[in-house]
């Protein structure tokens, strides 16, 4: 073994070490915390359960592609986007007061929480590691074309791009562009096209044809 | 505070990496994090803004070596030694308080915790307005970024009052200010090679204003 990867073993075992130590003192708390009558065990696993298997961002999707399809829901959510997110039977956890900005072909949004990771939880369930890293908080505001990039796309210079940084308890919906060939497609079928990251401003809807092809693959 | 926390145009932590089919969880003791602190919260002892300032006010160095869940354990932590619960003879008996029970989470979930409140004052600002930022720099909680400190933005929406953070995080009261959307020129914050196109919003409460 050369001494290069003998460092890399050492720097495994230390961040398993540590890693450990978290999980032992994590036990040891719920423990405490269940013991002194704090915590029902069992309200623990619902709440693990509903941020593990019910909360995601297919509600999301299901937003957009009503936007998509309905002209007057359009209108409503663009007007009191939490009332009419509500009407999907979205609310609640930060998801209190809700805002949705639609792309165009002017306007490209971007969302971001520069001081910590406000994210629309009932529409998009809990936020990915890299929403809530340093790279992404420091860098969308100031580097927004970079960071999207990062993400292999891009927006024309003359298309404004706008950043919306959630320093209170507003929370945004980035609601993208509806795909070219989706002509008379379902709410079902347009949901299928809209990803997590096209709802955050980090991606596009996918086209028809990236459907096609992972199916066929699939 | 000017803490590890406030991030926006601090450089050097390279790309943005997307993790493809990530987790909701990558330990299994982050899933128990979430839920103890969601759990912890229910009983009423602290808001929101104590509960970020629990997770912020530490050293930069440790906010940012350590992961997410890692930081809330911390602030969770904090925020039950600042009120006695691992006390030796604390129970929830003996504080006269009421788990959050299995039955009772989706209702909890679902209403939240809305920040809206009555307004003090009528709002000295309308859609359309110019503003200044203050540029202060509060050793206390507050939501105003560095970045956006002594600058001219627009107001572009007006949201009614909200809970002010400044003062909620520190038992001063909800002491409820009128909340705006304000935008800013990216050449303004960031200077003259960015796209003259595009902007940076944020929801900004009226005592940040001069």
């Amino acid at each position: 073994m050369t001494s290069h990867h003998h460092h890399d073993h050492d720097h495994d075992h230390e961040e398993g070490s540590a890693l450990a130590d978290t999980a032992l003192r994590v036990r040891a708390l719920e423990t405490l915390l269940t013991e002194k009558g704090y915590v029902d065990p069992a309200a623990l696993d619902e709440l693990i359960d509903t941020y593990e298997h019910k909360v995601g961002p297919r509600n999301g999707a299901a937003v957009v592609a009503r936007c998509w399809s309905d002209p007057a829901y359009r209108a409503r959510l663009l007007k009191d986007a939490t009332s009419a997110i509500a009407e999907l039977d979205f609310t609640g956890r930060q998801g209190e007061h809700m805002i949705a900005v639609e792309n165009t072909d002017k306007v490209h949004n971007m969302v971001v929480c520069t001081l910590c990771s406000c994210y629309p939880w009932p529409v998009l369930g809990l936020p990915p590691v890299w929403y809530k890293s340093p790279p992404y908080r420091s860098r969308v505001v100031i580097d927004p074309r970079g960071v999207l990039a990062d993400f292999g796309h891009s927006v024309p210079e003359e298309t404004e791009v706008r950043v919306w940084d959630s320093t209170a308890e507003v929370r945004y919906l980035v609601i993208p562009k509806r795909p070219q060939g989706t002509d008379g497609w379902s709410e079902q079928q347009l949901a299928e096209l809209v990803t997590r990251n096209s709802m955050i401003g980090t991606g596009f809807a996918l086209d028809p044809s990236e459907i096609i092809s992972s199916e066929s693959q699939a | 505070m000017n803490g590890g926390q406030d991030l926006g145009g601090v450089m050097g932590f390279g790309p943005v990496v997307d993790e493809p089919n990530e987790p909701w969880f990558h330990e299994p003791w982050e899933a128990r994090v979430l839920g103890l602190t969601l759990a912890m919260g229910a009983l009423g002892l602290w808001n929101i803004d104590k509960g970020r300032f629990a997770r912020e006010n530490r050293s930069p160095a440790q906010y940012l070596s350590w992961s997410y869940y890692r930081i809330w354990l911390a602030g969770l932590e904090n925020l039950l030694d600042q009120n006695g619960l691992r006390d030796k003879d604390a129970t929830a008996a003996s504080r006269n308080l009421k788990p959050l029970t299995a039955d009772k989470v989706a209702a909890t979930l679902a209403r939240g915790g809305p920040a809206n409140r009555q307004p003090q004052s009528p709002a000295r600002f309308k859609v359309g307005d110019s503003i200044t930022t203050n540029n202060n720099h509060p050793q206390h909680h507050t939501r105003l970024p560095r970045y956006l400190r002594g600058h001219k933005g627009e107001i572009v929406i007006v949201h009614g009052a909200h809970v002010f953070p400044d003062d909620a995080a520190h038992d001063k009261g909800e002491n409820p200010q009128w909340l705006y959307t304000v935008r800013f020129k990216a050449t303004d914050l960031w200077g003259d090679d960015k796209n003259p196109n595009d902007h940076v919003h944020a929801d900004l409460w009226e005592p940040y204003f001069v």
